[in-house]
């Protein structure tokens, strides 16, 4: 139990997926505007995550990693081994895009009204990158099925929690007098690189 | 060259520049920018993939059904990071390690899908090979910059060749820590924008 804890702390605060490796960044700067928007996009990110991660888990250990169809096949010289860990980027970009529809059509028939709230993020976060990296660190850091379902979870809070910070000092910053140049994009990535400064702080968290 | 290739070939770079301008791509230009070896490798590696990517989908577009031409363009991109990732694991397996799984996010990178959708469904082959080119080298010219001004003021050298001394060699230049720091790109891309705004004041955003 405690070692699930200490991943989910981790991925929220410490490896945090917007501000510690910009996942998800392009996303992060437009749609930071306002903090209801801001909260919708966020929870969306935290349930593709969680379902996501996961989901490509139990695929990859199945069916990619290497030597993993050999007992079904039943082959057991090392040598004709089958390795399809290739095809990573592709499988894992068809079963998040497929999750993304599956959850649309889920919503839209049981649940309408949260459909309606959700409804136009859903689309764009197949592309957010903060999934598909999520999803590549899960594969690189060799996480069972378990520890997967935390990671997806936590990175997704952590997301969550990073771009309605942002958009909660967007809306203060309205009021604020910024030099032309500055105004809109390139005051909010500085913005940001204050708030990963900020961040970094966590990194001293021993766990 | 005709003018309209050259419009297509270096307008992205200062004029219609992806990340400056259109906030697209930004998720590896902050994480991959601590090196000018780092930088260019992926400006090279998204080049050829927007490139490719835009020529092949320009190549089909015709036949190309418009319900599934997202699945139909993603497959295309997947195969084509999938060939980057295992030439670089191949060649340069140091320098692939170093890029974990920014490489593979270059399938999320939204500048090649928003060049698919918004300009190889619609014009030539050739042309969208071009504006594939120009695409890429109008993200890598931000890459470049930034990562220029990280490791001069940071090592205190250009692609690992000393140019400023540091005091732990016996020279004369104290690093300066923060920009070692990944979020500094944040920093670094800020000021930039300014500057390219200040010069152009055409981009500059309105409220």
């Amino acid at each position: 139990m405690e070692h699930y804890l200490n991943i989910f702390i981790k991925t929220i605060f410490i490896e945090n997926m917007a501000l510690s490796f910009f996942l998800g960044m392009c996303t992060f700067l437009a749609v930071s505007k306002k903090v209801s928007t801001a909260i919708g996009l966020g929870v969306a990110v935290v349930v593709v995550l969680g379902l996501a991660v996961p989901a490509n888990q139990i695929i990859y250990q199945a069916i990619l990693a290497p030597g993993a169809l050999d007992s079904v096949l039943g082959i057991t010289d090392p040598k004709e081994s089958i390795d399809l860990s290739f095809l990573n980027f592709i499988t894992f970009i068809g079963v998040i895009a497929a999750l993304v529809q599956i959850l649309e059509m889920i919503l839209d028939k049981y649940f309408p009204a949260l459909y309606q709230a959700l409804g136009i993020f859903l689309p764009l976060i197949t592309v957010n990158c903060a999934i598909f990296g999520a999803v590549s660190f899960m594969v690189a850091k060799n996480l069972t099925l378990g520890e997967s379902v935390v990671y997806g979870v936590g990175s997704g809070v952590g997301w969550m929690l990073a771009i309605v910070l942002m958009a909660g000092l967007r809306e203060k910053m309205k009021y604020s007098d910024i030099p032309d140049g500055l105004k809109g994009l390139g005051i909010t990535f500085i913005t940001a690189g204050l708030m990963a400064f900020g961040f970094l702080s966590f990194g001293g968290i021993s766990l | 060259m005709s003018s309209d290739t050259k419009k297509v070939l270096f307008g992205p770079i200062v004029d219609n520049n992806p990340i400056a301008l259109q906030v697209l791509g930004v998720c590896s230009a902050l994480a991959v920018t601590s090196s000018m070896t780092n930088a260019v490798v992926m400006t090279i590696a998204v080049m050829v993939v927007t490139a490719f990517s835009s020529m092949f989908i320009s190549i089909i577009r015709n036949q190309i059904p418009s319900s599934v031409r997202i699945i139909v363009q993603m497959t295309i991109i997947a195969s084509l990071v999938i060939v980057v990732d295992q030439v670089l694991k191949a060649f340069s397996y140091a320098l692939s390690q170093e890029l974990s799984v920014y490489i593979g996010l270059i399938i999320t990178n939204c500048i090649v899908m928003g060049r698919a959708e918004a300009f190889a469904m619609k014009e030539k082959p050739l042309v969208s090979f071009l504006d594939g080119i120009g695409n890429g080298l109008g993200y890598g010219a931000v890459l470049i910059v930034v990562a220029f001004f990280r490791e001069l003021f940071a090592f205190g050298t250009i692609f690992d060749f000393e140019v400023l001394p540091l005091i732990q060699n016996g020279g004369w230049y104290q690093g300066n820590g923060l920009l070692v720091l990944p979020f500094s790109s944040f920093f670094v891309i800020g000021l930039i924008i300014w500057a390219v705004r200040q010069w152009k004041p055409e981009q500059v955003e309105k409220d």
